[in-house]
């Protein structure tokens, strides 16, 4: 018998300056993670509305992971500090209605750090793969 | 709908190696709007753009998607070559199948199946796409510089050679700031005064600089290009223009109990005054907290003995308003209080100074002519212990400041060598934590303070000095011998850690300019944009941005000039079109976004609407200033209502390529 293996499908949040650099550079660098992965490129991590967040979960999403500069480092100042209060908020009141913790992440990655967003990806696949798929908020409308 | 035209580039085999690019270009064609796909090995060659532009006129395309290597890398290009065909470059979108796909996957099934994604999801962001038109605003073509030191000297006279006007708003009666009271400077030793003050005279004479002395910013209102700022001259009731520095007034005044505070208040000056010999500009100023004809209207000595009339009791605050393309910020900084230090009895003995103080005494236009004296009772000290670090590096404590302020080391290396090269025969001991001197012949500097002129250097803190008869008790530790030590000292010098002038902080809410919490100027990036400001047009030189020396106050002077300078060559600023844009029609006024905006980007006007019943109402609503918004999108995730939107990363755009992302 033939196992398929099961594939998460993973939206990922990179801000222009640090993590797409970051992701970029990762690129150059050869350094593999899984193609589940797919970026959606933003001025600063602060752009990403949990609105965004909700409409992946939605659509079928199994997990959604936010990358931006260090904090102290936003080319914007402020923009990830907003960032981390906006999406504490959210992932608590998403765990609240059955998307694990695990599913969601906020992660800060520089322009300097290939190494660290491939290692980064990988273990958030790995992480969302072992939870299984996500039916908590998937809309099966969407699919028609 | 779009016509939409696709192109996938083979980057050689960098992606065509991993990616199967003939069935992405062929998948591609089915997606919505898409009414051309192709793909070719070097889309950014020139055949390569020459594929797209034809395909532009060829296909009438609103909108091209370019599969390729990272936007970071090409963006522009295809942009321009967009522009060239005709096309608004806005309408190109790069799906990056280089960086995060080919080179990250080695698979070919999977590379593939990637690639696909990411071109359908660039496709249904620039189905949404709309054309964009950078806005441009004019460029006013004069500088303001705020803060008369060596930093504000520095960067106006920059800017005035390079043939613009600059403005030099400084609060005292006389620029200069600090370096005109040091005596010497190190590392070289030449007098301050010898290479300040005629830097100070070729901004005097300089036909495109101003100064406004005795002056403060009152307001700011505009932008980058464009700022409008509200200068209050303070009644200095002395006409300048007629007043010739001949300092005869300053003699004659009969109010002469008035704290110096040039001597930091270690002599008196009269209620009539010139700061010192060399001030620019050298016109006399009346201090109204001491003259006794403005206090009750009786005396009038100075107008009787200036000959030039230069006297005017009458005179009142004047305000002045000004355009101006670009603001710098030189403010400086002060020596923190020693209130809070009381452990060293700074205000229990004249005998405890600041390393400011000991500039004054030792300069030969200071309170004792430059004659190293004791300010009790005028005795030449034989023993002065140095304290290193007063209110420096206070980690965690409620007094003092956690950051290193950087100079002392080195000055008081300075005093301590000129005190033994002068009175040899002197005693010098300096306490430290540690001894930091990084910097172009530092090291050497501190290394002859030690072995050519014999200083003692402490390793250890200074617990406490208590005055007893004409004496100074020192008790302090020596951390490298693990002893206590009891020093009888006649002068005792605090290194004072330094701190931004406190009128920082309510200039920069003017500028909206934003600052650490020291209140240190925060620049737009640390590392790669160090003398801007994050708001633009505001530019930051010398210690306001954070502790500093001559050298390196200097050289950010210059840099902040060359950036203002940059700005001016100008004619008109071409914008970011990605910037943040409310619609009226939902924004109840709310202010949240105005609160997250790190630009001030914000403002808020009145407008009318009608209503479905025909009648009019006023509204309050969000006006984003295109001129200043970055485009980060702060706002647009903290407005409750759905109002604001970032142009060319909409909320609808990025919905679109979660959904084409998630299908
Ligand atoms: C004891 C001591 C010894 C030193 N010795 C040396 C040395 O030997 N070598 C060396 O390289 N460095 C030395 N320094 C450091 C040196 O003083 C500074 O690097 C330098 O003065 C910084 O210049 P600035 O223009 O940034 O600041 P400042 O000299 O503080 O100038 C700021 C100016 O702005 C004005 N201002 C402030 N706020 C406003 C406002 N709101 N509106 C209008 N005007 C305003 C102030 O009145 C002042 O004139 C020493 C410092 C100290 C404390
Ligand atoms: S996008 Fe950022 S910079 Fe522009 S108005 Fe909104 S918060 Fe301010
Ligand atoms: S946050 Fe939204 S509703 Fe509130 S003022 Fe700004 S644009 Fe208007």
């Amino acid at each position: 018998m033939q196992v398929t293996e099961y594939k998460p499908k993973i939206v990922a949040f990179c801000c222009n300056w640090c993590s797409y650099a970051g992701a970029d550079l990762a690129g150059n660098n050869r350094l593999a993670y899984p193609a589940e992965v797919k970026i959606i490129r933003v001025p600063c991590s602060c752009r990403v509305n949990p609105m965004f967040i909700l409409r992946a979960f939605q659509r079928g999403a199994d997990g959604v992971i936010i990358c931006g500069c260090h904090p102290g480092d936003c080319h914007y100042t402020s923009g990830n500090y907003y960032t981390r209060r906006r999406m504490a908020l959210l992932f608590s009141m998403l765990n609240y209605l059955g998307i694990e913790k695990e599913r969601t992440r906020v992660e800060w990655v520089s322009a300097a750090e290939g190494a660290k967003f491939a290692a980064t990806m990988n273990d958030f696949v790995q992480t969302v793969a072992a939870l299984g798929e996500n039916k908590r908020l998937e809309d099966l409308r969407c699919k028609l | 709908m779009q016509r939409i035209g696709v192109f996938v580039c083979w980057c050689g085999s960098n992606i065509a190696g991993t990616v199967d690019v003939e069935a992405v270009s062929e998948a591609l064609k089915k997606e919505p709007g898409v009414v051309f796909s192709t793909n070719y090995q070097y889309m950014c060659s020139q055949a390569g753009q020459d594929i797209i532009k034809n395909a532009i006129a060829e296909h009438k395309l609103s909108g091209i998607v370019v599969c390729s290597c990272s936007p970071r890398m090409h963006e522009t290009t295809f942009r321009k070559t967009a522009a060239a065909a005709g096309l608004n470059p806005y309408m190109v979108e790069i799906a990056n199948i280089r960086e995060q796909c080919s080179w990250v996957h080695k698979d070919k099934l999977t590379g593939t199946e990637k690639a696909i994604i990411l071109g359908r999801t660039a496709i249904a962001k620039v189905n949404l796409n709309a054309p964009l038109t950078p806005g441009e605003s004019p460029v006013t073509k004069r500088a303001l510089v705020i803060g008369g030191g060596i930093a504000g000297i520095q960067t106006a006279l920059d800017i005035a050679d390079a043939g613009f006007e600059v403005d030099i708003v400084e609060k005292q009666p006389t620029i200069g700031g600090k370096m005109a009271q040091l005596d010497k400077t190190f590392p070289t030793l030449d007098c301050a005064a010898c290479i300040l003050t005629p830097k100070m005279v070729d901004v005097a004479q300089h036909e495109k600089i101003r100064i406004f002395s005795y002056s403060e910013v009152e307001s700011v209102s505009g932008f980058v290009g464009n700022f409008t700022v509200n200068i209050k001259k303070k009644a200095r009731y002395v006409k300048e223009d007629v007043c010739t520095g001949c300092g005869l007034c300053t003699e004659k005044c009969p109010q002469k109990n008035v704290p110096n505070e040039f001597n930091l208040g270690m002599d008196n000056r009269r209620a009539i005054y010139i700061p010192f010999a060399q001030a620019v500009p050298k016109v006399a100023t009346i201090d109204p907290r001491y003259c006794t004809m403005l206090k009750t209207g009786k005396c009038g000595v100075c107008s009787k003995v200036c000959t030039a009339g230069a006297i005017d009791y009458k005179a009142k605050d004047e305000y002045i308003e000004e355009k101006y393309g670009a603001i710098v910020v030189a403010t400086g900084y002060n020596p923190i209080s020693m209130e809070k230090f009381d452990e060293f009895a700074y205000s229990q003995s004249k005998d405890v100074i600041t390393s400011l103080e000991f500039e004054r005494l030792t300069n030969a236009a200071g309170p004792t002519a430059g004659v190293l004296l004791r300010p009790s009772d005028h005795k030449h000290p034989k023993t002065i212990v140095f304290v290193q670090c007063v209110g420096s590096r206070c980690s965690g404590a409620e007094k003092g400041k956690e950051y290193c302020s950087k100079i002392c080391c080195m000055y008081t290396a300075k005093h301590a060598m000129l005190t033994r090269d002068k009175y040899p025969d002197t005693d010098v001991y300096v306490f430290y934590i540690d001894v930091r001197t990084p910097g172009k012949a530092f090291d050497e500097f501190y290394r002859r303070a030690v072995e050519e002129y014999g200083v003692h250097y402490i390793k250890g803190m200074v617990g406490k000095v208590s005055p007893q008869g004409d004496k100074l008790m020192v008790q302090a530790s020596d951390l490298l011998a693990n002893k206590q030590l009891h020093i009888e000292a006649d002068l005792v010098v605090l290194a004072a850690a330094i701190e931004p002038d406190a009128s920082a902080r309510p200039l920069a809410t003017m500028l909206t300019a934003s600052m650490d919490t020291n209140d240190f100027f925060t620049e737009a990036h640390p590392k790669l944009r160090p003398v801007e400001s994050p708001t633009a047009g505001v530019f930051l030189s010398g210690t306001c941005q954070g502790p500093k020396d001559i050298p390196e106050t200097v050289s950010q002077a210059g840099a902040a000039a060359a950036k203002v300078i940059g700005l001016l060559a100008k004619d008109k600023l071409t914008g970011n079109p990605c910037v943040a844009h409310s619609n009226e029609l939902m924004c109840n006024g709310c202010s949240s976004c105005e609160r997250v905006c790190p630009y001030g980007a914000i403002t808020y006007e009145d407008k009318e609407f009608r209503m479905p019943d025909r009648t009019t109402r006023m509204r309050r609503v969000a006006k984003v200033n295109e001129a200043v918004c970055q485009g980060c999108g702060a706002c647009t995730v903290a407005c409750p209502s759905g109002a604001m939107d970032l142009k060319g990363f909409a909320s609808a755009q990025i919905m679109a390529e979660v959904d084409a992302i998630c299908k």
